[in-house]
């Protein structure tokens, strides 16, 4: 899943300091997860700006909504409505569902209350972890299902880097990813396997080669 | 094409007991520096490395570093990292440096941003450091670029090394790694710095029950570690880093730390030199560079070698 | 000038704090008539929203009253219930009303004299930081700081 943070109130009160009338829209998939921006952030944060703006002399309308999912134009359409009364939308989703609202409604200004951070998961009620850097060509048969490119601090393919210390890496306070990886491939006997150098990566598929797309002829409708 | 070999392998191919030193560039623009460091050096060490953005600190760049040196008459080992440059500008730096006259070219992954002046910055790693070794390699080799395009001429043909950390654990895959790095195309190897003998002696043993300190040319890191409070402090601080305690105590009851600290290294060094397969030292006195001749005579390593017609001089 | 009256919302736990206020009114304990009491089934079914929605209706003040901890009959209601807390004084603090305006007790239902003092407690602390920032208009002003020290 998408791994969302919500920015700190006071960025957010910033951004909506000159709307008088704002829609707050939450997204029901990830970010609900990750208690960033579901039902039930959508109504913190509503209130919070109505009680911040209530002590000033300009006072703050607040629609609240969140949808099955902001990243899909039909149930952005169900909220046309909605959108229309309001002056500005703070989208509660990932990037994705902010842009999807900015495109839906183009006469509306849209502010992002997320950080977006990665693509992870929660790995206990509180903690979430990167998982995945979408790379584009994954590569997880060749180190025992645990990824360098996301997970190593230096996305090293050949690693562990000079840094590693009893597991843990240079940076931070992160496991050194490649000191799992080895232990992984010694338990499952396949040493030899990473002995073999990996070859320069080919980043073109990943975010630099430009923005991806991907088209399926095979399931479009006319 | 003899005539192209760097002093330093040409010395290792010789059988000789190599000596490298450690000059760390400034944060200015100014080459004076490091020629008065290079000064010192000169005549007791067989070349000298210049670090690259060390520990992420912008500092002038390692090869322009490896041209001042030169130009004061010392053989350069130029280092390049992983974390700044893409394939591209790596190997427009691999062809400049060529250029310019540096034929050793050190190759590491690099410390993390975070811990330099710039923790913002991009991280870089396009490729890590086994896979620049083996550009470097075929560029020199199969005459290619890291893309497979064809190097018409003039194929920069760099003495290839890598580092070697052997107090990371696990131990097997320390070892594991420094194959790895050989079969990428590592000629030579410079280990971290070294202060438990010990466990350097069992890490050997496993690099020669590989085999491989006769594939490649393996250099002992060492360092002369000024006071008592300096090793305290690197005992506590430096990652990565064993520094026994009997070190430390020996320092604190040394009436003169300097010239116990100058006695631990030429000891050290001469234990190393008792290693099989341990074909050099490399000194990392940064900030200390003035001792290194006194250290190198000590250990009885001078005069060192001289290679006729191997004259250096700036292109 | 009247003299400044605070409302105080408690959210109380009906197997503790419930309890323990029926048993300071059988025992003729006296607390502030401005505390006004919702029952919860336990002190977990508080979140932030539900304390945000005090103050936006008027509150001054606001306790949530759980059980003791490990007594909870939820298991860890309370444990949750504390966090939320915590969350609340975080974004009460953010938007300028205050986070000391909010406070997690843990009592049982057999401490009638603490569920008296607890009121109390709260009662003086809101009193000697005055109304809420949203009732300022309404309601007199401020006392003076020196007024609250004891
Ligand atoms: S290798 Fe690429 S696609 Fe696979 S998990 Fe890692 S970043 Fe994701
Ligand atoms: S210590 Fe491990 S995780 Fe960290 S950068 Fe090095 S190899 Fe990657
Ligand atoms: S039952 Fe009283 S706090 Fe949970």
């Amino acid at each position: 899943m998408i791994v969302a943070e919500q920015k700190s109130f006071d960025e957010i009160s910033k951004m909506v300091e000159s709307f008088d009338k704002v829609l707050i829209l939450g997204c029901n998939e990830c970010v609900t997860v990750c208690l960033a921006g579901g039902e039930k952030e959508v109504g913190v944060l509503a209130t919070s700006l109505r009680l911040l703006r209530k002590q000033g002399d300009r006072p703050i309308t607040t629609l609240e909504e969140t949808v099955t999912r902001q990243c899909e134009w039909e149930y952005l359409d169900q909220i046309e409505k909605l959108a229309e009364e309001a002056d500005c939308i703070i989208s509660m989703a990932c990037g994705v569902g902010v842009q999807y609202v900015a495109e839906r409604f183009p006469d509306k200004w849209v502010i992002p209350a997320l950080d977006t951070k990665c693509a992870g998961g929660s790995v206990k009620h509180g903690q979430w972890e990167e998982r995945c850097g979408m790379c584009g060509e994954c590569i997880l048969h060749k180190t025992g299902g645990i990824c360098p490119v996301a997970r190593c601090s230096k996305r090293i393919l050949n690693g562990p880097c000079g840094g590693s210390q009893n597991g843990k890496c240079e940076v931070k306070d992160v496991d050194c990813i490649w000191d799992q990886i080895y232990k992984r491939m010694m338990a499952l006997g396949r040493m030899d396997q990473l002995l073999e150098i990996e070859p320069e990566k080919n980043w073109s598929k990943a975010r630099d080669g430009g923005p991806r797309k991907l088209v399926r002829e095979d399931v479009m409708i006319g | 094409m003899s005539e192209n070999k760097s002093r330093l392998q040409t010395l290792f191919e010789q059988g000789e007991f190599v000596v490298t030193g450690e000059i760390g560039p400034p944060k200015g623009a100014t080459g004076s520096g490091i020629r008065e460091h290079a000064k010192h050096l000169k005549n007791c060490v067989d070349a000298t490395n210049l670090t690259d953005n060390q520990t992420a600190i912008v500092r002038l760049s390692s090869i322009a570093a490896g041209l001042h040196v030169i130009q004061a008459g010392v053989e350069p080992i130029v280092q390049m990292t992983c974390r700044d440059r893409n394939r591209i500008a790596i190997q427009s730096d691999l062809l400049g440096a060529y250029s310019l006259g540096i034929k050793n070219l050190l190759c590491l992954s690099g410390d993390h941003q975070s811990f330099g002046n710039h923790p913002t910055a991009a991280n870089v790693f396009d490729v890590d450091s086994i896979q620049l070794i083996r550009i470097v390699k075929r560029m020199k080799d199969e005459k290619v670029f890291a893309c497979g395009e064809e190097i018409k001429s003039d194929e920069p043909r760099f003495f290839i090394g890598a580092v070697a950390n052997p107090f990371a654990d696990p131990f097997e895959v320390r070892v594991y790694r420094m194959e790895k790095k050989i079969n990428a195309g590592a000629q030579f190897f410079q280990t971290q710095i070294i202060f438990d003998l010990e466990r350097f002696d069992r890490w050997m043993e496993l690099v020669r029950e590989r085999g491989l300190h006769e594939r490649a040319y393996i250099m002992a890191g060492v360092m002369p570690v000024k006071s008592a409070k300096v090793a305290a402090y690197m005992q506590k601080s430096v990652s990565g880093m064993i520094v026994p305690d009997e070190m430390v105590d020996r320092l604190k009851k040394a009436e003169d730390q300097k010239a116990e600290a100058v006695e631990i290294c030429v000891e050290q060094i001469k234990q190393i030199m008792k290693i099989k397969g341990v074909k050099g030292v490399h000194i990392m006195a940064v900030g200390w560079e003035e001792i290194v001749p006194s250290i190198v005579e000590k250990v009885g390593l001078l005069p060192r070698p001289q290679i006729p017609g191997a004259a250096l001089a700036a292109v | 000038m009247n003299e400044f009256q605070p409302k105080i919302v408690a959210f109380c736990c009906y197997f503790c704090a419930y309890s323990a206020a029926d048993l300071a009114g059988s025992m003729r304990l006296q607390y502030p008539p401005t505390v006004r009491m919702i029952e919860q089934p336990c002190s977990g079914r508080i979140d932030i929203q539900l304390i945000l929605q005090a103050f936006e209706d008027g509150a001054d003040g606001v306790y949530v009253a759980g059980c003791l901890e490990g007594d909870c009959h939820f298991l860890k209601g309370n444990f949750r219930a504390k966090l939320r807390v915590g969350q609340a004084k975080k974004v009460l603090d953010d938007v300028g009303i205050g986070g000391e305006r909010v406070e997690m007790y843990n009592l049982s239902g057999s401490m009638g004299p603490r569920f008296a003092e607890v009121a109390h407690e709260m009662h003086e602390r809101i009193k000697n930081l005055g109304p809420s920032p949203l009732n300022k208009t309404a309601a007199s002003a401020p006392l003076p700081a020196a007024a609250g020290s004891e």
